[in-house]
C-alpha cells in the first residue's frame, strides 16, 4: 500500500518532535467543524487499486483515513473506459450488438436482452412468445450465474474461501447449456433484434430441468456455509447500511435497493419479455446491511429457478424471429427501455435519425449509478469493511466504464 | 407556409387513386341522390391524410393533469408529447431548476434514472439535454428535455436527486456540458488532462488527445 500525507499534514520537523500542529492553533474542535479533532495530523491518505484484487476489476478508491476509519472516499473510474456508445453511432444496430456484452460480461445475456428489446420496441416488433420463453430462461440462467460469481467473489473477499470454488463448480454447469445453446459461455451474443437466432438444441429443455434439480440443493449448500457463520455475521450485519430514502435518492436499484425495504423489480414493475406469465416474488431485506443483501441475492436466485421452471415447463411452439427487416433502419425517434438486470436497472436510451445507425445510445448502467454509492456506505467504517461493501455492491468495471 | 406549399401538392395523385374509390360508393348507392354527395365531400378531407402518411409513428400531444397543472402554470415553454407509449416533456431551458424539483416534490417524481445528452451539430442550439425520471409511487416515467448552444450551462440537479452527481460530470465528460452549481464537476470517465469530448458529432471515432497519450502513457499513439 502506497500512501502519502495529506498536504495540510507537515511531518518534515522530525519524528521527535511530533508532526507540526500549528495550522490547528486556536481551533477548537467540534464547534465549526465537528468531523474535524486533533488527532487530524494522523488524517492519512490511501490509495486503494486500481491494481488491488478487492476491486473486481480496476476500480481505484482513493480513501482518506483517521487511523483505520474511513472518513471518505472517492472513486476514480475509467481505466475500462473503451467508448461503447461513440462505438454504437459507428455501427449499426446488428453490428452494435455484440458490443453490449462486453459491458457487464458477468450477465452477457441480460445486456443483450435490454438492447434487443429497445431496438424492437423503437421498430415497434415484438418478439414472438417461443422467443421471449427462451430469452426468459436464459435471462434467468444468467442471473443465477451472475449471483454466483458475486457470492464467490464478496466471500473470497471477506475471507471466506470455500464458496468460490462451490459457485465456480455449479456455475459452469450454466455456462455448459450457454455453450451448447450459441456456442459461447460468457459474451454469449445470445438474442438477435427481433427474437433469437437459433433454435434451442435437442435435450435444452433437459439440461435446464436436470440444472434446476442439480442446483436446488446447491444453495442450501452454500448458506450453511454462510448464513449462520460467526464470522460472516460479523463481517456484514450492520456493514455497509443504507436507507431506503438515501437508496432512491442516489438512484441505487437493483438487490441493493431492495435490501433497503422497497420492494421494486422492473419484472414486476412493468413487466417485459414474457415475466408477466410467471409466479415469482420479490425478496426484500429490513437492514439494508451488507447480511440483508446477501439474504435478498440468495433468494433471488431461488425466485429464479422458479422463473426458469415455469418457462421451460411451458415453452411455446412457433417461430423464433418477429417480423423485422434485413436492414434495420427504425424511424426518426427515441425510445428509453430498460430492463431488471442482476445488478439493477439496466437501460437503453436511443435516438434514431431514421437510418441504419443509431444517432445516438445512451447507456444507464446499474453499476456505475450503485457504485456512487459506496461513499456513504463506507463512512465511519474501518478500511477492512470497505472490501466488504465493493463485493456486496456487486459492480463490474466493465459496465462502469463502458 | 410549409403547410400552404404541401397541401396542393398532394392532391393531384390522390384524386386519381381516389376515383375508383368514389365511385364504388356511388355505384353501391345508387337509389338516394342525396348520399353520393356525402362520400364525395369525405373524400376530400381524406386526401391529405392520405399522402401525409408517415415512415413511422410519430409523437402526438400528451394530455394528462400533469401536464394541464403545468401549462397553464408555464404556458408556452412546454411541450408535452408521447412517443411509442412513452411521456416526454420538452420544456425552454429557463424552466429547468424549477421544474424539476416540482416534478419531485409535486408529483413524486423520486428517482432519477439518467442524465444525459445528445449533440445536433446543426442546429443553433447544439445540445438536448436528457432527463429520465420514474415515481415508484406513480409507477410512471416521464423524459424531460432542453435545448442547450454550445458552450451554455445549465442548472445542476444534483440537489434535486444527488445521483445527478456523477450522471452530470459524465455528461459533462462527454459533450462539455457545464452544470451550474455542480459540487465537483470534472472528468469522470477519461482522465482530468484529456482535450476534446467524445461523444460531440465533431470527434472522430478514431480521434485521441495524442498529446496526452505520448506523455503519460510514452506511447506513440492509442490506436
Amino acid at each position: 500500500m502506497s500512501g502519502y500525507k495529506d498536504d495540510s499534514t507537515n511531518v518534515s520537523n522530525g519524528a521527535l518532535s511530533g508532526p507540526d500542529r500549528s495550522h490547528l492553533d486556536g481551533f477548537t474542535p467540534g464547534l465549526e467543524n465537528p468531523d474535524k479533532t486533533y488527532l487530524d495530523s494522523n488524517e492519512l491518505i490511501i490509495n486503494m487499486g486500481p491494481q488491488h484484487p478487492a476491486t473486481h476489476g480496476v476500480l481505484r478508491v482513493i480513501l482518506k483515513l483517521d487511523g483505520e476509519k474511513v472518513l471518505g472516499t472517492e472513486c476514480v473510474i475509467g481505466y475500462l473506459h473503451r467508448g461503447v456508445e461513440k462505438i454504437a453511432e459507428n455501427r449499426t444496430y446488428t453490428m452494435f450488438n455484440p458490443y453490449v456484452d462486453r459491458m457487464d460480461y458477468c450477465a452477457a445475456v441480460s445486456n443483450g436482452l435490454g438492447y434487443c428489446e429497445a431496438v424492437e420496441k423503437l421498430l415497434n416488433v415484438e418478439a414472438p412468445a417461443r422467443a421471449k420463453y427462451i430469452r426468459v430462461i436464459l435471462t434467468e440462467l444468467n442471473r443465477i450465474a451472475s449471483h454466483q460469481l458475486w457470492l464467490g467473489t464478496h466471500a473470497l473477499d471477506i475471507g471466506a474461501m470455500t464458496p468460490l470454488f462451490y459457485t465456480f463448480r455449479d456455475r459452469e454447469e450454466i455456462l455448459k447449456i450457454f455453450e451448447k445453446y450459441c456456442g459461447a459461455r460468457l459474451t454469449t451474443h445470445a438474442f438477435r433484434i427481433g427474437g433469437c437466432q437459433y433454435e434451442t438444441y435437442a435435450g435444452f429443455e433437459k439440461d435446464v430441468k436436470n440444472f434446476l434439480t442439480f442446483f436446488a440443493p446447491k444453495i442450501d449448500e452454500y448458506e450453511t456455509l454462510l448464513t449462520t457463520n460467526r464470522i460472516w455475521l460479523e463481517r456484514t450485519r450492520n456493514v455497509g447500511v443504507i436507507s431506503a430514502a438515501d437508496a432512491i435518492a442516489l438512484g441505487v436499484t437493483g438487490p441493493v435497493l431492495r435490501a433497503s425495504g422497497v420492494k421494486w423489480d422492473l419484472r414486476k414493475a412493468q413487466p417485459y419479455a414474457a415475466y408477466s406469465d410467471f409466479d415469482f416474488e420479490i425478496p426484500i431485506g429490513t437492514n439494508g446491511d451488507t447480511y440483508d443483501r446477501y439474504l435478498v441475492r440468495m433468494e433471488e436466485m431461488r425466485q429464479s429457478m422458479r422463473i426458469v421452471e415455469q418457462a421451460v415447463n411451458a415453452i411455446p411452439e412457433g417461430p423464433i424471429m418477429g417480423k423485422v427487416p434485413k436492414v434495420i433502419k427504425p424511424p426518426v425517434g427515441e425510445i428509453y427501455h430498460s430492463i431488471e438486470a442482476p445488478k439493477g436497472e439496466l437501460g437503453y436510451f436511443i435516438v434514431s435519425d431514421g437510418s441504419t445507425q443509431p444517432y445516438r445510445i445512451r447507456v444507464r448502467p446499474p453499476s456505475f449509478v450503485n457504485l456512487q454509492a459506496l461513499d456513504i456506505m463506507v463512512r465511519g467504517l474501518l478500511v477492512a469493511d470497505v472490501v466488504a461493501v465493493i463485493g456486496t455492491i456487486d459492480i463490474v468495471l466493465g459496465e462502469v466504464d463502458r | 407556409m410549409a403547410e400552404e406549399v404541401k397541401t396542393p401538392a398532394p392532391q393531384p395523385p390522390p384524386e386519381s387513386e381516389k376515383k375508383p374509390t368514389a365511385e364504388k360508393p356511388a355505384a353501391a348507392a345508387p337509389a338516394e341522390p342525396g348520399k353520393p354527395a356525402a362520400p364525395a365531400k369525405a373524400v376530400v378531407p381524406a386526401k391529405p391524410a392520405a399522402p401525409a402518411k408517415p415512415t413511422g409513428p410519430v409523437p402526438l400531444p400528451w394530455t394528462s393533469p400533469l401536464v394541464e397543472k403545468y401549462k397553464n402554470q408555464y404556458g408556452s415553454g412546454i411541450d408535452a408529447l408521447t412517443y411509442l407509449g412513452q411521456n416526454y416533456l420538452a420544456v425552454d431551458r429557463s424552466l429547468i431548476p424549477d421544474l424539476l424539483r416540482l416534478l419531485r416534490d409535486e408529483e413524486q417524481f423520486d428517482y432519477c434514472v439518467d442524465i444525459t445528452a445528445v449533440h445536433y451539430p446543426k442546429r443553433e442550439k447544439q445540445f438536448d439535454v436528457v432527463w429520465i425520471l420514474y415515481s415508484f409511487p406513480r409507477n410512471e416515467r416521464v423524459r424531460v428535455k432542453t435545448q442547450i448552444a454550445d458552450g451554455a450551462s445549465i442548472p445542476s440537479a444534483v440537489s434535486i436527486w444527488p445521483t445527478a452527481n456523477w450522471l452530470e460530470r459524465e455528461v459533462y465528460d462527454m459533450f462539455g456540458i457545464q452544470f451550474d452549481g455542480h459540487p465537483d464537476l470534472k472528468r469522470i470517465l477519461l482522465p482530468d488532462g484529456w482535450k476534446g469530448y467524445p461523444l460531440r458529432k465533431d470527434y472522430d471515432i478514431l480521434q485521441q488527445d495524442k498529446e496526452w497519450v505520448q506523455i503519460n502513457l510514452g506511447i506513440e499513439s492509442g490506436q
